[in-house]
């Protein structure tokens, strides 16, 4: 990636942290949307599995979308000199979108029955997932363009760069799949594990409340 | 009917079973709509806990906002980012009390066990959050000309009410069902502003640049077009999104 | 009050409750595991159990305000959660708390139940006067003593002249007076069906046609009170 496109003439290395930038902000908001197609499933079916999915799904986006800040940062420093820009819609969508999904976990820690937690997680979650395309267009209706915007003139971008920009997409992408993936796998197993040792000592472990969902054996 | 969660449509012939059975057909959804807005209201004027103190709580920001800015005049951009601030918060705190009464007196289970559609509670608690902050504004809004605004109200007024509404719609609809999430958690003083405020940024959006032309000295006629659609498109999107899952919120 | 009559039969043959196994969890744990039972339009079940064994959990699956996780609920003929809203207006449900608006006054609470529910208003009055609360309906609830709520409650779900009572304990909180004006109404001679959930075994055995005693959420003992003992009592709280 950073030896592959050709050093962008204006803006030397520093543009090559739009690399690490977009496909983190493309992968988050992606990520947002399907927790929010997830949390359906999980409402139309009842399967604690989807809230599951969901949960995992949007855990990681945050993430994501955490560093889509900060990468975004770095670059607004380079680029123009600041730490923060108001002129660039998608930073400031961000930030929004950060502040909504950051009240994610404290919701669920602050609601102990664990059905009722997973149901309302999945209503905030469909909610927030349909805010987020809403949202990033009203910033954009608001946003004075002052800097060109860089997917503004994708089609305008030599060729190398933008294959460069989608390899590393696909690699964002495939990133976060894994991440999911194995998140999933160890919470399965750790539910696993708590399914044996209730069955084994017939009592209910007691269960400190927690933010994270975990799979019962009856959905 | 709660189209919302797997429960099937009532089909005529439950309802007409229903009806023989008791002698009485069960309310529509007007009228429940209606018997709930009723009730809301009534316990509203009784103990009078949120529309005066969200009125009271819009002027002393007013005034703080004096002491803050240090300006006796504001106008244009300003004027309309203050004026909607305060309003946005001063809507937290009726959003805050909207469902309390019912959490802890026992009304959800009341409402939940009457045959009737549980999304006529979303209308009727977004009514009468929407009344609330008409009457909010009835009072801000003049408080506020009186106070800081440094261009006089009236050219204003023809647009402004409807920016307003448009902006208390959506105000309305976000703050219940935000208020439903938070109202049964524990911390739900504070759920409710953080998940409200985020939400309703494009409100603010829309509001403010819709109002920022009305304000200014040199009042520019016709506004925009823009910034009131922005709002509507909003408001509706929320408003099905709102309708979707609010019953998922009311069942155990 | 309207004897009981034709209205009152759910249809010929069907149980007014039909059970099979009802589980209801509480995330990990069970709230209620493997309930079944069947109760014919008219009789009595009594439900006995220690504090936390899911007598209220019960009562309120029956009352379609929890969906049972897994099992068949049958309530008057139709099956839960998937025709609840056939249920809804034809159970009553008089639990702990009295569903009552503290500010508004008792009229003021059960014209709302009354039009929620499609029940015209002269019954607000026949119901007040028989709970012997007429005299006091234009007085906030908050201003009226336990055992005064408790009647007002206890109109609140006679309202709709539900078929089947759902009460969990009735008359923790009732002065004698007050406790024997609401005998008629949701006593066994009132002709509905009745689940009621009960700390004191003494005194609520005679009405029983049918006992549940439950612990920890599952049934310990399912019985006719004429097949009971004092120990299998005395064991369900031991």
């Amino acid at each position: 990636m950073f030896f592959y496109a050709p050093l962008e003439a204006e803006q030397g290395f520093l543009q090559k942290i739009f690399y690490v930038h977009v496909p983190l902000a493309i992968v988050a908001l992606c990520g947002f949307v399907l927790g929010g197609l997830l949390a359906i499933q999980h409402l139309r079916t009842r399967d604690s599995r989807w809230d599951m999915r969901s949960y995992v799904v949007i855990h990681m986006s945050l993430i994501f979308a955490v560093g889509t800040l900060i990468t975004g940062s770095i670059w607004a420093k380079g680029s123009w000199g600041h730490w923060w820009v108001w002129s660039e819609p998608t930073l400031v969508s961000f930030l929004i979108i950060f502040l909504l999904y950051a009240t994610y976990q404290p919701l669920r820690f602050a609601i102990e029955d664990p059905e009722r937690q997973a149901r309302y997680a999945s209503v905030f979650a469909i909610t927030a997932g349909a805010f987020v395309p809403l949202n990033y267009m009203a910033v954009n209706l608001s946003t004075a363009y002052v800097h060109p915007r860089v997917f503004g003139s994708t089609s305008n971008l030599p060729g190398s760069m933008a294959l460069t920009l989608l390899v590393s997409l696909v690699a964002m992408a495939l990133l976060f799949a894994t991440l999911c993936k194995y998140e999933l796998t160890a919470k399965h197993a750790r539910g696993q594990l708590r399914a044996l040792r209730r069955r084994l000592t017939e009592e209910p472990t007691p269960r400190t409340r927690s933010a994270a969902p975990s799979l019962s054996e009856v959905s | 009917m709660s189209a919302a969660t797997d429960e099937a449509p009532v089909p005529t012939d439950v309802a007409a079973e229903h009806a023989a059975r008791t002698q009485r057909p069960p309310p529509g959804f007007a009228r429940t709509v209606a018997t709930l807005l009723r009730k809301e209201l009534l316990v509203e004027l009784r103990t009078l806990e949120s529309v005066p103190g969200m009125s009271l709580f819009a002027v002393t920001v007013f005034v703080i906002f004096h002491f803050a800015l240090n300006r006796s005049g504001v106008n244009g951009d300003e004027a309309s980012g203050i004026l909607w601030v305060t309003l946005l918060l001063a809507a937290m705190l009726g959003i805050n009390r909207l469902f309390v009464a019912d959490a802890e007196e026992g009304g959800f289970d009341g409402f939940l066990l009457a045959p009737v559609d549980r999304s006529a509670l979303l209308v009727a608690k977004a009514l009468a959050l929407l009344s609330y902050l008409v009457v909010l504004e009835l009072v801000a809004v003049p408080a506020f000309a009186l106070l800081l605004l440094e261009p006089s109200l009236g050219p204003a007024l023809p647009d402004l009410p409807g920016v307003l509404l448009l902006g208390d719609l959506g105000i309305a609809l976000i703050g219940t069902l935000v208020a439903a999430i938070a109202v049964r958690t524990r911390a739900r003083d504070l759920l409710g502003p953080l998940l409200a405020l985020p939400l309703l940024v494009p409100v603010v959006i829309g509001g403010a640049r819709a109002t920022a032309p009305l304000l200014t000295l040199s009042h520019q006629t016709g506004p925009s077009l823009r910034w009131p659609l922005e709002l509507a498109l909003y408001d509706l999107v929320f408003g099905l999104i709102a309708y979707a899952v609010f019953d998922f919120l009311l069942e155990d | 009050m309207r004897p009981p009559g034709d209205g009152w039969r759910v249809g010929v043959d069907l149980p007014a409750l039909e059970l099979e196994d009802l589980t209801r969890l509480y995330g990990e744990r069970e709230a209620l595991a493997g309930v079944s039972l069947s109760l014919q339009p008219g009789q009595t079940l009594v439900v006995l159990g220690p504090n936390g064994a899911g007598k209220t959990t019960l009562l309120r699956v029956l009352a379609t305000l929890l969906r049972p996780h897994s099992g068949e609920v049958r309530v008057l003929g139709h099956g839960l959660p998937d025709e609840a809203w056939a249920v809804r207006g034809r159970v009553g449900l008089l639990g702990h708390e009295p569903l009552l608006y503290r500010e508004l006054t008792a009229s003021e609470n059960l014209r709302f139940h009354a039009r929620l529910h499609g029940v015209g208003m002269e019954r607000v009055g026949e119901l007040l006067e028989a709970v012997g609360m007429a005299n006091r309906t234009e007085e906030p609830v908050r201003t009226l003593s336990r055992g005064m709520v408790q009647r007002v409650a206890t109109a609140r779900a006679l309202l709709h002249d539900p078929e089947l009572l759902l009460l969990d304990e009735p008359r923790a909180n009732l002065d004698p007076a007050g406790a024997e004006l609401v005998e008629p109404l949701i006593g066994a001679k009132s002709g509905r069906t009745r689940v009621v959930c009960s700390h004191n075994p003494e005194a609520d055995l005679d009405e029983a046609d049918l006992v549940l005693g439950l612990r920890s959420g599952r049934p310990a003992m399912l019985a006719n009170p004429a097949a009971l003992t004092g120990t299998a009592i005395k064991d369900l709280y031991g």
